[in-house]
This record gives structure tokens, sequence and C-alpha cells, in this order.
């Protein structure tokens, strides 16, 4: 008898401080941004947190390019746990909508007015059938060709603005022994490259149709076979030792002089950065060959929890992340431009002020793109379909023409 | 009731265990059979749709290059190992001096993780800073060895590296059969003036049969399960070249949020091992009845 009225007052005693102890917004964000320049970016939203009053439990899982960190959330919502907020991208955040575990946060976007100031295409990945459910962090472009300065000098080679060019300019650099693409034989790196020839030959109609809506006529059409028959000059240009190698060990090629360009996102500025080196003297940006912008963006999906403190952080966070100042401090220490397009860019390199306009210039021409090798366009078994494919093609002597049909079935065997 | 008790005891012991591997292990068997009959996709689901997950599989390039590779490299990496660890084993028989120094060199590989020899070989087999740039360093400027980064030969440089890592620990396994080995038919062999090369044919090494069936069940299910070795290594490239069905799996499961796809390739890769493991126990469970 004792023992049951302890155990029901002590039951009691804590329902009450489990009420009564509303200890400010607290929020507990799963990440995958363990890096260096990342880990600092973090940083900074921590403090920005704890400075308004909010309590944040860091969750960092490394490993995998976000893998481990998926795999932690997926355990996570099985146990009916869910963080308040994870890093999540593209149609990944639908995925997860449609298991029914992300919150509506249209409350906070819609009096921060986030439909005005987020370029329209991007805001779209926010929502999940009409209501907020993700807030956006950056816009990392990927259709960048990253270039030697003084390679291109000492061979008197412009930065090219045509595949043709490009071509022509390759053929010069191999001709004079120099390794004209640095590139890394990974499979994602492939498809970024892959994607950036993609978007350049076909337009950006063919490419939204062939990577955004999968439409099989385009996927088998003689663009894709143009495509691949471009993507078999790319692996001309690389050297032989490419195999396996990390994207920031190609960087490291153009930045020693090794090797002239490299196809890759506006990350790899962040290595250029961290070695010193300054944008328009040691390197060069300009986006690849074609009009159009592929867009790869970070972002905070909100899962559903309970307890209103648990929302109040969720709010507060919501907030904070597309608010102006972490907008800005956070992509200048990551490499990316703001999401937000009414940030002041005054602080930001050229290829960063050269990205923000071309984003506003397509958004407006409607060839603001999702990037499919990064996840932005497709779910995973169609992306990791495509890689597959174009990743095979790349890696051995397959036709451009058995390429596209073995594209078009596996796509098909995806779904 | 004391001796009830002491009669229960190895029961209760093993009790725990046995709960715990008959859930852990044959439940969740159960269950991902169950999940490859799903549609499942990021999270798992369990309405029952058929045979869609195999049909999708054995439809996949990519599950073929696996399945080949699984099958180039099962039978190479026990062939080659089983060979050479017989053959070190036998030379070491051979009541030679500093054995136990040798003995140790030859295990010493197994003493290290996969992921440790796989980066080593991957240097090693880099054209670019191994064997291929040392000797053509050395003036033959024609020399290739570029398997590596060949998607036709890749697999191949997974064997090499598979094989320096296993063969020692067989040919442990074999010396220690070699000596187990009854000395009074050998002495007697020799007495008869029978040639080192047929004792060894004729008696030692059809005596050691259990010993071949052991080695070659531990070399066949490291050979199924591989997974660390060629992600070091080769990291399932050029492409896919080298992937293997755990590779395949792993891909499918926690990048690509494809787990109906990824429990239908596990459920494969089990039905490989029981049709090796089986025939096994069979022939185990058969020599003890007679």
């Amino acid at each position: 008898m004792f023992m049951k009225t302890t155990l029901a007052a002590t039951t009691a005693a804590l329902t009450i401080m489990g009420t009564a102890s509303f200890a400010g917004p607290q929020a507990e964000v799963l990440h995958y941004w363990t890096s260096g320049g990342e880990a600092k970016s973090v940083a900074v939203l921590q403090k920005e947190f704890a400075d308004n009053g909010g309590t944040w439990t860091d969750m960092p899982v490394a490993g995998g390019g976000g893998d481990a960190a998926m795999t932690a959330l997926r355990a996570r919502v099985l146990s009916g746990n869910a963080p308040t907020a994870v890093q999540l991208k593209g149609p990944a955040i639908q995925e997860w909508y449609e298991e029914g575990v992300l919150a509506d946060i249209s409350s906070v976007a819609e009096a921060n007015g986030w439909a005005d100031v987020l370029p329209a295409n991007i805001a779209s990945h926010m929502k999940c059938e009409g209501t907020w459910c993700a807030a956006p962090v950056n816009v990392h472009r990927v259709d960048w060709i990253w270039a030697s300065a003084d390679i291109l000098k000492a061979n008197g080679i412009a930065l090219p603005t045509t595949w043709d060019e490009f071509n022509a300019a390759a053929d010069k650099l191999q001709a004079a022994g120099i390794t004209p693409l640095a590139h890394g034989g990974q499979s994602w790196q492939d498809a970024t490259v892959f994607e950036a020839v993609a978007l350049g030959i076909g337009g950006a109609d063919f490419y939204k149709k062939a990577f955004v809506e999968l439409d099989d006529a385009t996927l088998t059409s003689d663009t894709m076979v143009a495509v691949f028959d471009q993507m078999r000059k790319m692996r001309g240009y690389v050297d032989p030792n490419f195999s396996g190698r990390d994207w920031n060990l190609a960087t490291a090629m153009v930045m020693n002089g090794e090797a002239a360009f490299q196809i890759m996102g506006d990350w790899a500025k962040g290595e250029f950065m961290a070695a010193g080196k300054v944008p328009g003297e040691d390197f060069l940006c300009i986006s690849t060959p074609g009009d159009g912008f592929l867009y790869n963006v970070d972002s905070f999906a909100m899962f559903d929890v309970d307890g209103a403190d648990k929302k109040a952080g969720q709010d507060l966070l919501a907030k904070l992340v597309v608010g102006k100042t972490f907008q800005k401090t956070f992509n200048l220490n990551k490499g990316s431009i703001p999401a937000r397009t009414d940030v002041d860019l005054a602080d930001f390199d050229s290829c960063a002020h050269l990205s923000a306009s071309d984003m506003a210039a397509s958004n407006d021409n409607g060839s603001l793109l999702p990037s499919y090798a990064h996840g932005m366009a497709l779910r995973g078994a169609q992306s990791g379909a495509i890689t597959d494919v174009v990743t095979a093609h790349f890696n051995s002597d397959m036709s451009s023409a058995d390429a596209v049909a073995m594209l078009s079935k596996a796509i098909k065997n995806s779904m | 009731m004391l001796k009830w008790f002491e009669k229960q005891v190895p029961k209760i012991v093993l009790a725990p265990s046995f709960i715990a591997i008959l859930l852990f292990v044959y439940g969740f068997i159960v269950w991902t059979g169950w999940v490859s009959l799903t549609r499942s996709r990021l999270l798992p689901k369990y309405d029952i749709v058929g045979f869609i997950q195999y049909e999708r599989l054995f439809d996949s390039p990519r599950w073929d290059t696996a399945m080949s590779n699984l099958f180039i490299f099962g039978v190479l990496f026990i062939v080659i190992s089983m060979f050479l660890g017989l053959l070190i084993a036998i030379l070491l028989d051979q009541k030679i001096r500093v054995e136990g120094v040798l003995r140790t060199i030859y295990l010493y590989p197994m003493a290290l993780s996969l992921i440790v020899t796989g980066t080593a070989w991957k240097w090693i087999l880099n054209p670019g800073l191994g064997i291929e740039s040392v000797v053509q360093g050395w003036g033959f400027e024609n020399f290739k060895f570029d398997w590596l980064i060949n998607p036709d030969y890749a697999i191949y440089t997974v064997v090499i590296a598979g094989v320096w890592q296993a063969s020692g620990f067989v040919m442990a396994l074999f010396l220690a059969g070699l000596r187990s080995v009854d000395d009074e038919v050998i002495k007697a062999a020799r007495v008869d003036g029978i040639p080192t090369t047929r004792i060894y044919s004729a008696i030692i090494l059809p005596s050691m049969a259990p010993i071949f069936l052991s080695a070659f069940i531990v070399l066949a299910h490291l050979a199924i399960k591989s997974f660390d070795l060629v992600i070091a290594l080769t990291g399932g490239g050029p492409g896919y070249a080298t992937d293997l069905p755990a590779t395949y799996m792993y891909a499918l499961a926690f990048s690509r949020g494809d787990i109906g796809q990824a429990a239908s390739s596990a459920m494969v890769m089990m039905m490989v091992v029981f049709a090796i493991v089986v025939p096994y126990l069979y022939s185990e469970l058969r020599a003890k009845n007679d």
C-alpha cells in the first residue's frame, strides 16, 4: 500500500514538473555539418539560438555524406521520438512528409514573409502540400567551372562559354601536356559533370523534362545521345589516375596548376579560399556553358514534436534560419549564397555575386533548376538509377546509344 | 531440488542467448523476408505486394554486376587462398629453422582490419603512386599495371588484397592439420621408401579432408559478406564495376531509401549462403550419425 502511494505521488510530482518546466524554447537538431568550415557555420546558428533564450541540443551525425544521419533519423522516427529539426533537402522532405511526421510552420513563414524573399522554385521545395514544412539555409550552385588562371594565361585560352569552346580549349591543353579536367572518379562526381553537360547541351526545358519529370521520350532523345557523346569526350580529358579521387583533391590539382578546369559545386570555392587563393586572380569561376542555374539547397525540415517548449523552439529556429543575420554569416563561412534574395552581399566575393545575379536572372526566365546529382530533383531510387548509368558509361567504353537505352530501362525499373 | 537445479543450469544459462538469437537473427530474417515482399521505400511498410522487388532486382544491371563479381571474387579468393595457404603450410612443415617467426609473419595480415588492407593496397596498386610508377621509374616506360582503375580488371585487385589477407590464416589451419596427422603412419611410409610427394598426396592430404571443409566454409562466408575491403580498396568503382551484393544492399538501404529492394537483395544473399552451408551441415550431421 505504502509503495503504491509513493509511486502515485512520484508520478504526480513528475507530471507536474513536466508541465511546469517550460524552460524556454527547446530544439534538438540533427545535422551532418561536422567538418571544419561546416561545424563553424552551424555554431553561428547555435549561438544565435542561445542568445534568443533557447536551449539547443546538438545531434551531429558524421559520415557517409548524410547516410549515417538519415539512418539515425529513421531510428528516431520509428521509435516515435523525432528530433525538432533535421538537415534534409529536396524531395526527401516530401518523402518524410508522406510518412506523416513533418510539422506545419506556415505561421512562422507567413509572419516573416518568406514567400516574398525566397525564389519561387526554392520555396516550393520547402512546402508540403501547400503548407511550409522546412526552412532553407543556403543555395549552392552546382554548374560551375573552376579554372586555373595561370594555366589559361600561359596557354592563351579564354574561359569557355560553349561546349565546343570547352572541347577546343581542352584539346589544346592536352596537346600541351596539361590535364584539362580535374575530376574524381566517384559516381556522384560523374553525375555532377553529367548534369552540367546535360543542362548545357539540352537547355533548361530538356533538363526539366528529363531529370524532374522523367519523361521517357526526352530520356531517349537524340539530345540525350549527344549529352553522352560529350561525356565520352570529358572522359578523355581526365588524367589516368582519377579513379576514386576525392573532390577536394581534384580541386587541389587546379590550385597547384596540375589541371586546368574542374566542374564542381561552389563548395570547391571553400577549398581555394582556405588555401588563401583569390578569386579572379589565382582561380577563375564561370558557370558551365549553357543557360541555367542548378541549385543544391540545404534546409532544415521540421518534425512533429510534442510540448510547448519544443514547438516554441521549432518556431524560433525556423525564424532564425531564414533571418538575414544567419543567412549572411552562415553563407560567408560555407561558400554558398543566401537563399533569401534581400541580403546585402557586400562582404561576399565575386563568384558569390555572379551566383546571386545568375540566380535572380534564371529565376525570371524559368531556368532555375534543381540539381539531380545532389538529390534536389528526384527521389533517391530514381536519381541513384540515373547515376548508375552515368557512372557505368563514364567508366567503360559503352556507346551513347546503349547508355540511353539503359537509362530509360533503369528509370522504369526504379519506379 | 538441488540436483534438479544442477540439471537445469545449462538450459538456464543458455536460455537468454537462445532467445536473443531467436529474436535478433531468425526473427529479423523473417522480418527482412516480409519487407522484401512489400513496396517499402524510406521506412518499412507491411502491405505485401508479391515478388515485385525480386523482379526489379533481377532486372537491374548493377545487381548482375554485383552477382558476377561475387562469383569471380568468391571462386578465385577461395581457390587461391587455399592453394597458397596449403603450399606455405607444407613448406613450413619441413622442420625448418625459425618456423615460429615465419609463421607469425604469414599469419600477421589476418590481424589487420580489412579497411587497413584495402587502403594499403589502394596505394600499392594506384598507377600514379604504386607499382606502376615505381617500375616505370626504373626505366621500364611501357610497364602498365592499371587494374585498379580498369573496370574490367578492378575486381581482380580485390582478389589480390583478399588473398593477401586470408592465406596466412588458411596456412595456420592447414599447419595444424598437418601436425595432427599420425606420425607413426608417416614414419612407416618413410621406412617403406615412399617419396615425400606421394606421402603428402596419398596419406596426409586425404586425412585432412575436414580441414579443407572448414577452410572452405570460413573463406566462403568471408567472400559472400565482403564489404569493407571493397569500400576501402575501390569504393565499388570504377563506376560500379567492383560492386558486391553487400555493397549493393548498403547503397539501396542507406543511400537511396529503397528498403524493399535492399531487403530482397539481402534475402538473395542469404539464399546463396544457405546453398553453401546447408550441404556442409548435412554432411557434418550425417558423419556423426554414421
